[in-house]
């Protein structure tokens, strides 16, 4: 069963780039599975192996579920006008994202994009801290300030949730050349949609990290659209990871339905970018609902709509671990509703923190406190205005010397 | 390029270029700060476009001067990712123009950092880019374009207009936690001045009266403030005006309170921009002006700037289009006139 675990890639020539033939890429080794020097006997690793992977795989459908629920609660709560902005949900990405925050290390760095509730549930940060985010509350992750699309933490390294396609991408390749030049060993992801890998951003920044050997996997969420522009009328090279052909860069695709494969390809990738190799992942996805909670998805047909739902990662998984004898069918249901007391919680918790003070506006704009920064609300005056009209003011009272010419009788 | 060596007088001043001063001090803080690096394109081993960076690679190495391929949206933006993990780049864009690549990196990270993530991290660093015109480059490459940062909040913009503000405002901006963009003026290069090399950095947010008079304040920032001196002295020898020339250098955060406690005790006002009028850097001063100062004016606000076209190739209507010193003056006396100004009443100062 370990084998199954491997990176499922559909092409796994994509590895094969200039760079991988001349420095063959290291897969993570069975060896790294063995207890003790010497040999142990195969069945015994495989057993050992089955069972961690097992393991993992629970954690990862846990964590699959509790993104599920959140985003399914979120989407309510936006339906019911008590989130604001825009709600992109990752309903159908939850494998990919167990898979991929999984397979780095707590000290690695995550950029990603405005679709990153579960990147922040996944790298730890408090589900109800990442509700009141959308809450527009003070205990929200970015304290209100970011919203949806804006998620960050510090604490966990998640770098921040970007709106701009494709802006997080330089960022992360500047966060990379940062670890290289304090010489590090933390690694940078910057996650993306395929629609990224049209703009320019992308290739400057898959060029710069690898001209200058950057620790940085540039991982492609495949959902097959940007908004509702399909891969293939928006790519001139549809198979998305073949684009790393370019800067000489190692790329594979991988199955972004199974978590355990994408695990095993961000290690991998994460390995390579450690070992001065960046590299560019893709992974192929599935977007359930809309390109944002409001969106219909009419340019789907109705069987390219029921082809998504029927590739939904959480029955994959649950039937998965179902087979494998890791779960039965009272254990599922027990972390089912394990799920949605957490969403629930998270939800109690967002709506219970206060919303912040009108006067904390000002607090964020200079992190160097600076001399004359414009502190005013829309409608204050430029200087200050006198308590009344000159004109009403009795002769007697008149300002004198200087403002002789203010003077309106 | 080579320039002759500073030269320190009894005072502890160094009379160098403006060039001199930034190479000397982007030197002094890689040499103070690990953290410090620089990065774009051609600054290393072809020592910079405009030989700002002369001798620095070979000073300090590759790690810290880094060259870059031409990918002003993809370096800036590494800049900005690096700042964030704490180091301090100071990026060099070729020209302004070339600013625009960068813009979305600019405005929609730099700048939104610090505040869009509730404060949690901030982006020390410094875009150092001249301004210019005036030297046949034509549309794409004369263009003063400042005011699209300068309107911005989270960046700051800093434009200094001498030797001594170019040291002061770039040891304060390498120092300083948040973005700054720093204009530089290509004419500015070869001038002169008196620096102190122990003078501390000078105050990001504050404009400077750098002429006291009596007669009519002229607002100005970068290289027009070079303008706004030399035609005070002019208007002093030729006419007896004693003009009033306040150094805005800080075009965000904005310092009111120095022109206008200027023009309310001189009551008149021109200022000098490179940039277009409408919707100009003037614009914005001028509408101060008339808030703070309304009372005050003995004649309406003048603005003297860029005509509104793409900057022409041909030397005549280049020069036409960029301002020279016969418009300032120009627009100087009309202004004086209209406060009723008696010319030969201030030769005599009364």
């Amino acid at each position: 069963m370990a084998r199954s675990a491997t990176v499922t890639a559909r092409d796994t020539k994509s590895i094969a780039t200039t760079r991988a033939r001349t420095r063959p890429a290291t897969r993570p080794s069975r060896a790294a599975a063995k207890i003790g020097p010497g040999a142990t006997p195969d069945a015994a690793v495989d057993a050992a192996s089955a069972t961690a992977n097992s393991q993992r795989l629970i954690e990862f459908y846990r964590l699959m579920l509790l993104i599920r629920r959140f985003e399914e609660r979120a989407g309510r709560s936006y339906t019911s006008a008590l989130i604001g902005g825009y709600l992109h949900l990752n309903l159908g990405e939850e494998a990919f994202i167990a898979g991929t925050a999984g397979g780095m290390e707590p000290t690695d760095y995550l950029f990603t994009n405005y679709r990153e509730h579960g990147f922040a549930l996944a790298r730890g940060a408090s589900p109800g801290r990442v509700m009141a985010e959308l809450y527009g509350r003070t205990d929200g992750l970015s304290k209100g300030w970011g919203g949806s699309m804006h998620m960050f933490d510090l604490n966990h390294r998640l770098m921040g949730g970007y709106g701009i396609v494709g802006g997080q991408l330089p960022l992360a390749t500047g966060a990379a050349l940062a670890i290289a030049y304090r010489g590090g060993h933390e690694a940078v992801v910057a996650t993306m949609g395929d629609g990224t890998t049209n703009i320019g951003a992308f290739h400057e920044s898959l060029n710069l990290a690898a001209l200058w050997d950057l620790p940085v996997v540039f991982v492609v969420d495949n959902n097959e659209l940007g908004m509702g522009t399909s891969v293939e009328r928006s790519s001139a090279q549809p198979d998305l990871h073949k684009r790393a052909a370019s800067y000489k860069m190692e790329s594979a695709r991988v199955d972004g339905l199974d978590p355990l494969a994408v695990f095993e390809a961000t290690r991998h990738a994460l390995g390579r970018a450690r070992a001065g190799h960046p590299f560019l992942l893709e992974a192929m996805t599935v977007r359930l609902k809309g390109h944002s909670v409001v969106d219909p998805a009419s340019y789907r047909s109705k069987g390219e709509s029921a082809k998504a739902r029927s590739r939904d990662p959480l029955a994959r998984v649950s039937r998965r671990l179902l087979e494998l004898g890791a779960a039965n069918e009272e254990q599922l249901t027990a972390w089912e509703s394990q799920a949605d007391d957490a969403a629930a919680a998270a939800d109690k918790f967002a709506r219970a923190s206060p919303l912040p003070p009108v006067d904390s506006l000002f607090d964020h704009t200079y992190a160097t406190p600076v001399a004359n920064q414009s502190r005013r609300l829309p409608g204050d005056p430029l200087f200050p205005v006198p308590p009344r009209p000159l004109r009403t003011l009795p002769v007697g009272s008149l300002p004198t010397a200087g403002t002789a010419s203010a003077v309106v009788p | 390029m080579t320039e002759p060596a500073a030269v320190r007088d009894a005072a502890g001043q160094v009379t160098m270029t403006y060039r001199e001063a930034l190479r000397t001090t982007l030197g002094e803080e890689l040499r103070r700060d690990p953290n410090v690096f620089l990065i774009g394109e051609e600054i290393g081993l072809f020592e910079g476009s405009y030989k700002i960076t002369q001798g620095l690679l070979k000073e300090f190495g590759p790690r810290r001067v880094r060259d870059t391929p031409i990918a002003e949206e993809g370096f800036t933006g590494a800049a900005v990712g690096a700042a964030m993990l704490g180091l301090r780049p100071v990026v060099e864009l070729m020209t302004i123009n070339f600013s625009l690549l960068a813009l979305d990196q600019i405005v929609n990270h730099a700048a939104k950092i610090y505040g869009m993530f509730g404060g949690q991290v901030s982006v020390p660093m410094v875009i150092r880019t001249p301004g210019g015109g005036g030297q046949q480059l034509g549309a794409t490459h004369s263009q003063n374009v400042e005011l699209y940062y300068a309107f911005v909040p989270g960046l700051k913009v800093v434009a200094p207009a001498t030797p001594a503000a170019a040291r002061g405002l770039l040891l304060a901006a390498i120092r300083d936690d948040d973005p700054v963009l720093f204009l530089e003026n290509l004419s500015l290069y070869n001038s002169k001045g008196e620096v102190d090399l122990a003078a501390l950095p000078m105050e990001i947010g504050r404009a400077q009266v750098v002429r006291p008079g009596r007669h009519l304040t002229v607002i100005a920032y970068s290289r027009m403030v070079t303008v706004a001196l030399e035609a005070a002295r002019h208007l002093a020898a030729s006419e007896g005006a004693d003009l009033e020339v306040v150094d805005l250098r800080s075009l965000r955060p904005l310092d009111r309170d120095t022109f206008v406690d200027s023009v309310r005790r001189t009551h008149a006002a021109v200022v000098l921009e490179d940039d277009w009028l409408t919707y100009g850097v003037g614009a914005e001063i001028a509408a101060t002006i008339g808030e703070g100062a309304f009372d005050y004016l003995d004649a309406p606000v003048r603005r003297v700037a860029m005509a509104e076209v793409p900057m022409p190739y041909s030397k005549p209507l280049e020069t036409a289009a960029l301002p020279q010193m016969a418009d300032v003056v120009r627009a100087i006396r009309e202004t004086l006139d209209a406060t009723g100004f008696s010319y030969s009443r201030s030769v005599s100062h009364d």
